[in-house]
Parts: C-alpha cells; sequence; structure tokens
C-alpha cells in the first residue's frame, strides 16, 4: 500500500510541531524517519495513527484520501503502530494480547481462542517470528514482547507499518533480528515506517531517508549517505562524532571495587564477584550488552543497591562505602548520572533550578539553615543553563516540558556542577539528540582532565569507544576482561558475547 | 512521548491533575455548587411544585417561588454567616461572622494537615483518629493536672498536637516498616482511636468526669486550660484562631521554603528520583505523617480546649472527613486551604439559620459535596465553561478532554 502525506501541519497552540510535511512511502519501502528528539516525528505520525487531527493537509493511502478521527479508523484502514512503549498487558498471554480488541468470537460471544493462537501461529510461521502464543507476556524479553506488537499490527492487515523507535529498548541482538524481520516484511509488500535518531540503523536498514528538523522536511538522502552527512542534515551544522581527547594521565586511586557481588530485583546475582579500580583523571568505560548486571552494579557504587553481605568492598579513597548510604555516598564525591533520568534524574513537575538542586537539598551552597536560599540558588540555576546550554524559557520552567537531550543537561549540570572525586554515568546520552550528545561527551573528557575518576556505563559502542581509557566489559554479572580502547570492535564484540580475550 | 505515561500510576496522576486545579476552576467550581444547592432547595418546595401543576398558564407562580426560595435560603446563610443586617446593634451583626472564624478555626488546621500528605503523594484519611489521639492528650491535661494561667493552656496546646503527631508518626512508621497502606491504617485507626476514646470516657480512672454515671463524657476543661477569648466575652471566637493562622504561615513556609519541605514535595513527584538523590523516602513517609498530624493536633486543641463543657465521643465533629475536602477545595496550598476553610466554616455557622426559615440545612452539605465533586472534574468544569486545556502532557487530562470535548460540540 502507498502512502503519502501532503503538506501535515499541526499545531499546539503557537508551537508549529509538524510544518506541512511531504511524505510518500511506497509499497514495500522502508522508510526511514530520522531526527533528533523533539523534531517533531512522533507528532506526524500520530497524527497519520488518527491520534491528533491534522490542522492543514491531508493523509492519501493508495492515492485515496483518508479521514482518521481515531486510531480505530486509521486501524481499518491499514495502517498499524508499535508504539516505544508496548501496549501489551503482561499477564495475557499472546494470543490474548494479539486477539485483544479484535477477538474471534463464536455464539453468545464466546472467544475462539484456538483461531487467535492459529492466527499467532500463522504470522510467526510466515515472517520466522518464532513466538510462542501461549506464553505470558510478562515471561518474555523485550525483543520477543515487540515482535508480540508487531503481529498484532499484522493480524489486523496492516499494510503500512509505524515502528516508533523500535531499537531504543533492544539490545544489538535484537536490533539485528528486528532488521531482518523489517527486510522480511517489507518484501511481502509491507510499507514501513522507521522512526529513530541512530544513524546506523538508518543506513543498515532503510531504502529512503527523511530527515525531519524542527518540524520540518529539510532533506532526504539514501542510505549511501555518510553517516556524518545525515547527522548534520539532522542538528543542521557538523557535528564531531569522535570526541578530541588526549591521552589520560591517570593519578592517584580513586574508586576500588573489589569481589562485589549484587542482587538484582528477582533477588538473582546480577553482579558477581566484579573486581576493578578506577585512578582519578581516567575514563573506565563498563561496556556490555544492555541486562549483565551494569545496572545493578552502577547502583550498587550509589549505595541504591545493597551489596551482598560480605562479598566484598567498595573504597572511595581511603574511605569504604560498601555499606554507605546513597546520601552519605553522594555527600563523599560521588556524581551520578542515572540510567532513567526521567524516573531517577529529575522531577518532570520540579522547575529546572529546584531540579539543579535536588541532591544537594540538606546543607550546601542551596540552602541557609533550613531555609532554601532563593536568591542563590536563582543565580546558580540561571548560570547552569547558561552554561550547559539548557535550551529553557527559564529556570523557572518544569523540567517536564524539556526535550530529552535538554532534560539530560540539567540532569549532567547538576552532577558536574558538584565537587566531587567521582563520576558514574549511566547511559549519559541514551535517547538524547546528536547535538546534546556530543556536549554531554565533551563535558565529561573535561571532567576527566580536571583530575576526577568516570565510570561510564555505556551500551553504546560508539560511546564506550569514543571515551574510554580503558574498557571493562561485562558479561553475566561478571567483568570478562578490561581491554584499551585501541581494542577492535569485533574483538569487544567477542567479549560482550562472553568469550573471554 | 505521551506514551510512556500511560503506564504511570492512575490514581497519583489523577490525583496530582486535581491538586494542580487553578483557581479559576476552584472559584467555578464553588459557584457551580451553590447552583446545585440552589436547585435541591427549589425542587423542594412546596410552593414550588405546587406551581408546577399549572405551569404553562401562569409559569410566574412556579419560578418566582423558586426564586423567592434560593434568595431566601442563600439570604439565610448570609445573615448566619457573615453580617447580620436585621440586629439591632453592630456587635450582634458582626456574631455571625464571629462564629464562621470560630467554626473555621479546627477546619484549617487539620486541612492543613491533610493538605500536607497530599503534597507528598499520600491519602491520610485518619484526620479523625489523629484528633482524637490529641484530644485524648488535651483532655488529660485539662481535666486532671492543675497549672496555672496560661502556662496550662500552653502545656494542653502542646499536649494535643503532641498526641496527633505521635498517631501519625505510628501511622508512618507502619507504613514504612511493613508497607501497609496508609489508606487502610488510617481508616482503621480511625475506629481504634474512637472507641478507645470512647472506653476512656466511661472508666472513672481514666478521662470520666466526676460524678458523671455511664455517659461517656469528661470533666470540662479546667478554666486556666481554655484557649483565651479572642474578642471578649460577647463572641465565642477564641485564640484558636490565632493558633490556626499561625499554621498557616508554618505550613506555608514549610512547603514553599523549607528544605524539608522541598524533599516532601520531591518524594510527592518521584520517589524514585528522591531515593536517587540520597532522600531517605521511608523516613520522609514517616515525616509526613507526623507533620500532617502535628496540624491535626491543633485542630484537637481546639476542640478540646474552645469551650467549658466537657469532651464526649463526638466532639470530633467530624472534622477529620471535612479537612480533606478543605484540603481538595484549597488545592493544598496554605492560601488555599485557609479560604476553603473559612468557606466551609460558613457553611456550619450559617446552617442554623436556614433551618430556621425552613430550608433543611443539609443543602449545604450538598453544595459542600458538590464543590469537590467538581473539584475533582477539572474538565468538566472545563467543557461547561469553555476554559482552554491546562498546558500539561498528561495522558488522562488530554483522553477526557477528548471524550468531553466531542460531546459538547455536538
Amino acid at each position: 500500500m502507498k502512502l503519502e502525506l501532503r503538506g501535515i501541519t499541526k499545531r499546539f497552540g503557537t508551537l508549529v510541531a509538524n510544518a506541512s510535511i511531504d511524505l510518500t512511502v511506497n509499497p514495500g519501502e522502508i522508510h526511514a524517519l530520522l531526527g533528533e528528539n523533539g523534531a517533531g516525528k512522533s507528532t506526524l505520525m500520530n497524527v497519520l495513527y488518527g491520534l491528533y487531527t491534522a490542522d492543514e493537509g491531508e493523509i492519501l493511502l493508495d492515492d485515496k484520501v483518508q479521514k482518521f478521527s481515531g486510531p480505530g479508523d486509521a486501524m481499518a484502514a491499514g495502517i498499524g503502530m508499535v508504539h516505544q512503549h508496548f501496549m501489551l498487558i503482561p499477564v495475557f498471554t499472546v494470543a490474548e494480547n494479539v486477539a485483544l480488541g479484535n477477538e474471534p468470537t463464536g455464539v453468545l460471544g464466546t472467544l475462539k481462542l484456538a483461531e487467535a493462537r492459529q492466527r499467532v501461529l500463522d504470522i510467526s510461521k510466515q515472517f520466522g517470528f518464532n513466538v510462542d502464543p501461549d506464553a505470558l507476556i510478562e515471561d518474555l524479553p523485550v525483543g520477543i514482547q515487540q515482535r508480540v506488537e508487531i503481529i498484532k499490527a499484522l493480524s489486523r492487515d496492516a499494510k503500512v507499518l509505524v515502528l516508533d523507535e523500535p531499537t531504543a529498548v533492544l539490545t544489538p541482538q535484537e536490533t539485528d533480528e528486528l532488521m531482518d524481520i523489517m527486510r522480511q516484511l517489507a518484501k511481502n509488500g509491507t510499507s514501513i515506517v522507521f522512526i529513530t535518531h541512530k544513524l546506523r540503523e538508518v543506513k543498515e536498514v532503510a531504502d529512503k531517508i527523511t530527515v525531519i528538523r524542527l518540524g520540518k522536511v529539510v532533506g532526504s538522502a539514501s542510505p549511501s549517505a555518510s553517516t556524518n552527512e545525515l547527522a548534520s542534515l539532522m542538528v543542521g551544522r557538523e557535528v564531531d562524532l569522535k570526541v578530541d581527547k588526549a591521552p589520560a594521565q591517570p593519578k592517584d586511586l580513586v574508586l576500588s571495587v573489589d569481589a562485589v557481588s549484587v542482587l538484582d530485583d528477582r533477588s538473582q546475582r546480577a553482579v558477581d564477584s566484579v573486581s576493578f579500580e578506577v585512578r582519578a583523571g581516567e575514563i573506565l568505560a563498563i561496556a556490555g550488552v544492555q541486562g549483565n548486571g551494569q545496572t545493578e552494579l552502577a547502583e550498587a557504587l550509589l549505595g541504591l543497591r545493597p551489596v551482598i553481605k560480605g562479598s566484598g568492598t567498595i573504597k572511595l579513597g581511603d574511605k569504604d562505602i560498601t555499606e554507605a548510604s546513597v546520601k552519605q555516598v553522594l555527600e563523599a564525591g560521588v556524581a551520578f548520572v542515572p540510567e532513567d533520568r526521567k524516573k531517577d534524574g529529575l522531577v518532570a513537575e520540579f522547575s529546572v533550578a529546584e531540579n539543579l538542586m535536588l541532591d544537594s537539598s540538606f546543607k550546601s551552597r542551596f540552602t541557609k539553615g533550613l531555609n532554601i536560599n532563593l536568591k542563590a540558588r536563582r543565580k546558580i540555576a540561571d548560570d547552569l543553563v547558561q552554561e550547559f546550554d539548557v535550551r529553557t524559557q527559564t529556570s523557572d520552567s518544569p523540567a517536564g516540558k524539556l526535550s530529552g537531550g535538554n532534560q539530560q543537561k540539567v540532569v549532567v549540570a547538576r552532577e558536574l556542577s558538584r565537587e566531587v572525586k567521582l563520576l558514574v554515568a549511566s547511559q549519559p546520552t541514551r535517547g538524547v539528540d546528536v547535538g546534546s550528545i556530543e556536549f554531554i561527551h565533551e563535558r565529561i573528557v573535561a571532567e576527566r582532565d580536571e583530575g576526577k575518576a568516570v565510570v561510564l556505563v555505556s551500551t553504546e559502542l560508539d560511546e564506550v569507544l569514543a571515551l574510554a581509557d580503558r574498557i571493562a566489559v561485562m558479561y553475566r554479572g561478571k567483568i570478562v576482561g578490561i581491554v584499551p580502547p585501541t581494542t577492535s570492535r569485533s574483538d569487544l564484540g567477542k567479549l560482550m558475547a562472553g568469550v573471554s580475550a | 512521548m505521551t506514551k510512556k505515561e500511560v503506564n504511570q500510576d492512575g490514581f497519583n496522576q489523577a490525583m496530582k491533575e486535581i491538586l494542580a486545579g487553578g483557581a479559576t476552576r476552584t472559584i467555578l467550581s464553588v459557584l457551580l455548587g451553590f447552583l446545585v444547592g440552589a436547585i435541591f432547595m427549589v425542587i423542594s418546595n412546596k410552593e414550588f411544585i405546587e406551581g408546577l401543576g399549572y405551569f404553562f398558564s401562569r409559569p410566574g407562580d412556579s419560578l418566582g417561588a423558586a426564586w423567592q426560595v434560593v434568595s431566601d435560603g442563600y439570604g439565610a446563610l448570609f445573615r448566619g454567616s457573615i453580617y447580620n443586617a436585621d440586629a439591632d446593634t453592630f456587635e450582634k451583626a458582626i456574631r455571625p461572622l464571629t462564629e464562621t472564624l470560630r467554626l473555621a478555626t479546627p477546619l484549617i488546621a487539620a486541612g492543613l494537615g491533610i493538605a500536607l500528605t497530599f503534597r507528598v503523594g499520600l491519602f491520610n484519611i485518619g484526620g479523625t483518629g489523629q484528633l482524637i489521639s490529641g484530644m485524648i492528650f488535651a483532655t488529660f491535661v485539662a481535666t486532671k493536672v492543675e497549672l496555672p494561667f496560661l502556662l496550662h493552656m500552653l502545656v494542653a496546646v502542646i499536649a494535643a498536637i503532641i498526641g496527633s503527631t505521635l498517631m501519625g508518626a505510628l501511622i508512618g512508621f507502619l507504613k514504612a516498616r511493613t508497607g501497609a497502606h496508609e489508606v487502610i491504617l488510617t481508616i482503621m485507626f480511625n475506629y481504634v482511636m474512637l472507641y478507645l476514646f470512647t472506653f476512656m470516657l466511661r472508666e472513672q480512672s481514666l478521662l470520666q468526669g466526676e460524678g458523671i454515671i455511664g455517659n461517656p463524657k469528661a470533666d470540662p476543661a479546667a478554666e486556666n486550660s481554655l484557649l483565651p477569648k479572642l474578642l471578649g466575652d460577647s463572641y465565642s471566637l477564641t485564640w484558636g484562631l490565632i493558633l490556626a493562622l499561625m499554621a498557616v504561615v508554618v505550613y506555608w513556609w514549610l512547603m514553599e521554603r523549607s528544605t524539608i519541605g522541598f524533599r516532601l514535595r520531591m518524594v510527592g513527584f518521584n520517589p524514585d528520583a528522591a531515593k536517587t538523590a540520597g532522600v531517605n523516602v521511608n523516613r520522609t513517609y514517616i515525616l509526613a505523617m507526623a507533620l500532617s498530624a502535628a496540624f491535626v493536633g491543633v485542630a484537637a486543641a481546639n476542640q478540646t480546649l474552645g469551650t467549658a463543657i466537657g469532651v464526649t465521643p463526638s466532639s470530633h465533629a467530624n472534622i477529620g472527613f471535612d479537612a480533606i475536602t478543605v484540603a481538595l477545595l484549597g488545592g493544598s496550598t496554605a492560601p488555599g486551604v485557609l479560604m476553603a476553610g473559612l468557606l466551609f466554616g460558613a457553611f456550619k455557622a450559617g446552617s442554623p439559620s436556614m433551618q430556621v426559615i425552613g430550608i433543611s440545612p443539609e443543602v449545604l452539605g450538598i453544595v459542600q459535596g458538590a464543590i469537590v465533586l467538581f473539584i475533582a472534574a477539572p474538565p468538566l468544569i472545563r467543557a461547561l465553561f469553555g476554559l482552554p486545556k491546562p498546558q500539561t502532557s498528561n495522558v488522562l487530562g488530554k483522553l477526557r478532554s477528548r471524550i468531553f470535548s466531542r460531546k459538547v460540540t455536538k
């Protein structure tokens, strides 16, 4: 099915989220929609899916003008959407989830579950999905859950499939598998709109690329375009994906982790007797596929998650912080950029200024006795907003209204402006636009050059290679090797897959 | 962007939106509440109903009766709660206003307490239990201890606040330690405290007044322990009002200006981020419940030490529950709670004069309930008055306003 958007304009108040956007997706084409966070990709797709009504412009399917007043109409017309955050019911089986809203029923509305199962099996077989229709959603890994979402769309005869940031939650392997699936679907004539801001994926899988910036189409490219070319289209200027940095000059020992083991939320041993050291003036990157214990390790460093009693010690300088509370660790001189900024890093309802004092509310430059020092806070906040280039109207605006990249800049500004010895940054650029990534990377290197020790936890190999002075690779809770940053991608890949160096 | 928020806890999200209500919406809710009350007055009016029988030949009869009863009713409310123009002296004319202030006093204080828990993301339904706990302490000091003037009163007030605070802290502790939900805990402790209080008031060896046999009732509070009259003996208004106003200022400082309040709000909005920022969330819950109950304790002092009649099990006067509606109407801010407390105080003061002219005072209960209902249904108010949607990115609001806008435009 051919999809055509003509002159779509969508305004929210004075903000123009989409300005007269034209987009054509041919049958069987994988069309990548590339843009920074907040460029208007999701708005456009919500218009397509009937969640928003466009102020101007029209949607055409096979050259026929469509009018959607809700997702139901869009689905009926053959548009399927896989959201970034899945719309599945965890305690239902795959077949039940696929049937939901579109249930095959018999006499008196009884549910024909066998038919629903068969539907799943058919689609699964056709595209090699390998999904068990009787498995409970909550037991399935994220990658499989995403396939269930795709099956759900296909089971309603979707001819145009929209994938909204589908790889954000996937491991590299799962990403590869998803790409295979996308190619399969396209071969069978499904048109695919692939929304992303990851250049590498676009180049690998897309047939055609449309770049959106600030609500406008700024250009289209073929997948053979260079990464730099695509990135500069996205941000409107040349981007340096490499970070300029001098060789590290490690000095005193700052963090020593010795034989530390940590349990995860399900009481499984997520970190298994891990040891490493970080010196002042160096960046140790902890690489690995998501879910190999990095999250738990970072939380244990901060004191958010207890170290198994008697398993080992964490020392900051000479100070044992193995059993210290989060407050004590923060006060001992540790800055922490959490992996999930929305959940752990920010209070969306608080102003930017309030967020900047989030972990300095006890006794700090923001306080005067039991009072908040409003004057000092305003001054510090305004300075930090300026210094870290946070795009916000004022420091009194709620942090929740900022784009992802700017929210992350608030977190980074808060952590880097405290007097610390050690910076633990977990996925510091996840979901952040290219422009902000560059900025955040530079700041992290600057911290190192000022003589701070940095632990960078990242699943993005590009980031690890760009920043690290040494790379520790984690696999199944263990560090399988600590290697120099000159190590080749393929060797790192082997380590990440558990093959010891 | 919006998809993420679907997964959030719906209840908390709804609560946040209710509490984020703007001033315009609140005022409109109050007006609508009065309108609903007016409807009830009209349809229960005999002349209006009789007039309906021949409505089409002489509509004036019914409409006139309707107008008459509504203006009489709310006129009586005004006379009973603010200014009685019919009184022969000025002193008597403004007595209703002092009554409003007197009755608003405990509502304001307890309302602040409930409001505090809302800001921390907790729901304290235990105003009654905490109030009674404070009353037990205050009654003991007021009836069983002898101290000099002023000092006795101060000690009794402090006892009330301590009594309530301990109750709140216990609930916070149980929540933090066992993970039990504060709604269940507070409801159950309401019963426990009410019956414990009744039991104590029946026991001669505990709080029962001397010479009282059988009835659960305490001695009148000792003269020295009573809150002094604020405007002389011709009015019953006491220094309790000053205590409540002080509580308003303390609440404002605590929530808006202090670092303690900063952490309380932080935990209320996002406990995960608070934890990551080094805040001990469980300890904050205990602190929040204790502080909340401390404000309720001011109301307990007012109930025990406001008048020289012995307390009975019903002396809590349902303030613990009314305080929830006060906190909701006031948007959990200091000035909001003050205004909401005054409004509901006025209702309490004005209801007898409505009864005198033959309008059942329950109408005011309906008004009160309707106001809170409108407060809790923001999209309804917006749709009715064509107000702009708030600039929030929350899915719940969007979803609801979409449903409403479709219905209304048709």
